[in-house]
């Protein structure tokens, strides 16, 4: 087995990125993300990548597309405030089918944010991360061997679907240091044959009319097209689904959770459980696509409660929850915001209160 | 069985080097479960600075807490701040050199360790976080001794003299934390 090394948050998924083959970085700074582009400007080098600080967001988004047009893996990360600037490049990565990895380590509210961790982004990240319509693949890891595996896996679902995928993490794991296990690097000889895949979309010379990269139009049917088959392949999406199901098998109450929250959340349920109390919690690793035959499928003769915990407020991901979660299974919340953050007491306080109310 | 500390003082006292060096030395030469959190913000030397480690031989949930087993402050503002989040019964360990206020709380152990003036005395100002990680590990056994000395060993590969002054530093430290326990 690799050897455990010890490694930030933001240096692992840097350095996870550098081995799953990413070989162009652009980005500008902002906290807390900044070791990001630092280790990529030291490390990109060494593996003959490029790295750019550019001199905006909108221009680092920019160049992305025109290198990972390419077949290039190409990444960038930012925070809250500067993942809304990327937003316009972030749909066109969509329309035209780019396979770029973004990052948002999240910031606290809507404007500049608190610079301390939250998940605050959880709406943007899913629903919204720029106009038209287009959906991402979003990971939301919960430790820092989670950002190595899941940045690790997002090359790869953005080579293979040829858009866009977002990774969500938050301050804490961005800056949080814990042991990790690293991926073998990918091979120069993996690259390339990865890269095939988009060599359709040279255009050698200067053939009248080609579109090799944007292919919808603005008149005609064209748009409406590009749209149909986007829709598509969200709809094949299912098996893109990924979920932890925590303890469920005797559960009576039930933690809805994800990334930081869910692993504080992990922590209190092995505490409760040695206390007797049945709970158990549905974390979703992935959250877009969302586990909605998960909660669909909570029956209330068994659940008696659940409880929404997220780094939120208002929450957010509760909104999917409940879009499918049966009426009779009752629904309260526990949520930190603003950089706040959430400890094991505040979880445990917030299940024994429903506790009370509801067994 | 999960131990979390805090550590909190000026900027440039070693906090986070101290947090982060027995978090390292945790991974590298153990099989437990480790988290290092630093505060972060709009910081500046002399400011304050603070940073959490949880080790524990299951999952970590946390890696920060407003109720800790341990608080190591190494200045007064330090202790104003964060004294309410030591758990009763849980150990308090103060610079004494500049902590001088009255310690306000009856239910936690307290382990005095004058550190700026004792690394005064060994003639280099920089080792006083080491002498403190000697006396947490002195007292709390929370990782074997050689863990620490390992990672200190390690830091410091290629400077010999610093090894040596370090080892002669955390040495001091541990005495008195490892006395402090048996007093108890």
């Amino acid at each position: 087995m690799a050897e455990r090394v010890f490694m930030k948050g933001t240096e692992a998924i840097a350095e996870a990125a550098v081995r799953a083959g990413c070989r162009f970085f652009a980005g500008y700074p902002i906290t807390p993300q900044n070791e990001i582009p630092e280790y990529m400007s030291r490390r990109l080098p060494e593996v003959g990548g490029q790295f750019v600080q550019g001199e905006s967001e909108v221009a680092s988004v920019n160049m992305l597309f025109g290198a990972a047009s390419t077949g290039i893996r190409a990444m960038s990360s930012s925070s809250s405030t500067g993942i809304s600037l990327y937003s316009e490049g972030v749909s066109f990565s969509a329309s035209a089918r780019v396979p770029i990895v973004y990052v948002n380590v999240g910031r606290g509210g809507p404007g500049i944010g608190a610079i301390q961790p939250a998940q605050q982004d959880y709406n943007q990240a899913t629903k919204a991360s720029g106009n038209g319509g287009f959906r991402m693949i979003v990971l939301a890891p919960s430790s820092v061997q989670e950002c190595v595996d899941m940045v690790y896996e997002a090359f790869d679902l953005a080579a293979k679907y040829e858009n866009p995928v977002l990774v969500l993490t938050d301050g804490v794991v961005g800056t949080m240091m814990e042991p990790v296990i690293l991926p073998e690097m990918k091979t120069d000889e993996e690259l390339a044959s990865l890269r095939k895949k988009f060599e359709h979309r040279a255009i050698i010379g200067h053939p009248v009319g080609k579109q090799a990269v944007c292919r919808a139009g603005l008149m005609g049917s064209g748009q409406e097209n590009v749209n149909i088959k986007a829709a598509a392949m969200y709809d094949d999406w299912d098996c893109e689904i990924r979920v932890e199901e925590y303890m469920m098998d005797d559960a009576e109450l039930v933690i809805a959770s994800y990334g930081i929250s869910a692993r504080i959340c992990k922590a209190v349920i092995n505490k409760l459980r040695k206390e007797g109390i049945k709970i158990g919690m549905i974390r979703p690793e992935r959250i877009s696509p969302f586990p909605y035959d998960t909660f669909a499928k909570l029956d209330p003769k068994k659940i008696k409660g659940l409880l929404d915990v997220e780094m939120s407020i208002p929450a957010q991901m509760i909104w999917d929850v409940k879009h499918v979660l049966n009426k009779d299974i009752p629904v309260r919340e526990c949520l930190r915001s603003g950089g706040q953050l959430m400890t094991n007491n505040q979880v445990e306080n917030a299940v024994r209160d429903l506790i009370k109310e509801v067994l | 069985m999960e131990r979390n500390l805090m550590i909190a003082g000026f900027g440039g006292q070693g906090v986070m080097t101290m947090g982060k060096l027995l978090a390292q030395a945790t991974c590298d030469s153990t099989d437990l479960n480790v988290t290092f959190f630093p505060s972060y913000g709009a910081a500046m030397r002399g400011g304050t600075a603070n940073c959490y480690v949880v080790i524990s031989d299951e999952s970590i949930g946390a890696p920060s807490s407003t109720s800790v087993d341990d608080l190591i402050v190494m200045n007064e503002p330090s202790l104003d701040a964060f004294l309410g989040n030591l758990k009763e019964n849980g150990v308090l360990f103060i610079n004494s050199t500049i902590v001088k206020k009255k310690i306000d709380r009856k239910d936690v152990n307290l382990v005095e360790v004058p550190v700026t003036e004792m690394a005064l005395d060994m003639g280099d100002p920089r080792v006083l976080n080491v002498i403190m990680l000697g006396a947490y590990i002195g007292y709390t056994d929370v990782v074997p001794t050689e863990v620490v000395l390992e990672g200190l060993h390690h830091k410091f590969k290629n400077k010999p003299d610093a090894i040596k002054l370090n080892d002669e530093a955390f040495q001091k430290g541990y005495e008195i934390g490892i006395n402090a326990k048996k007093d108890r």
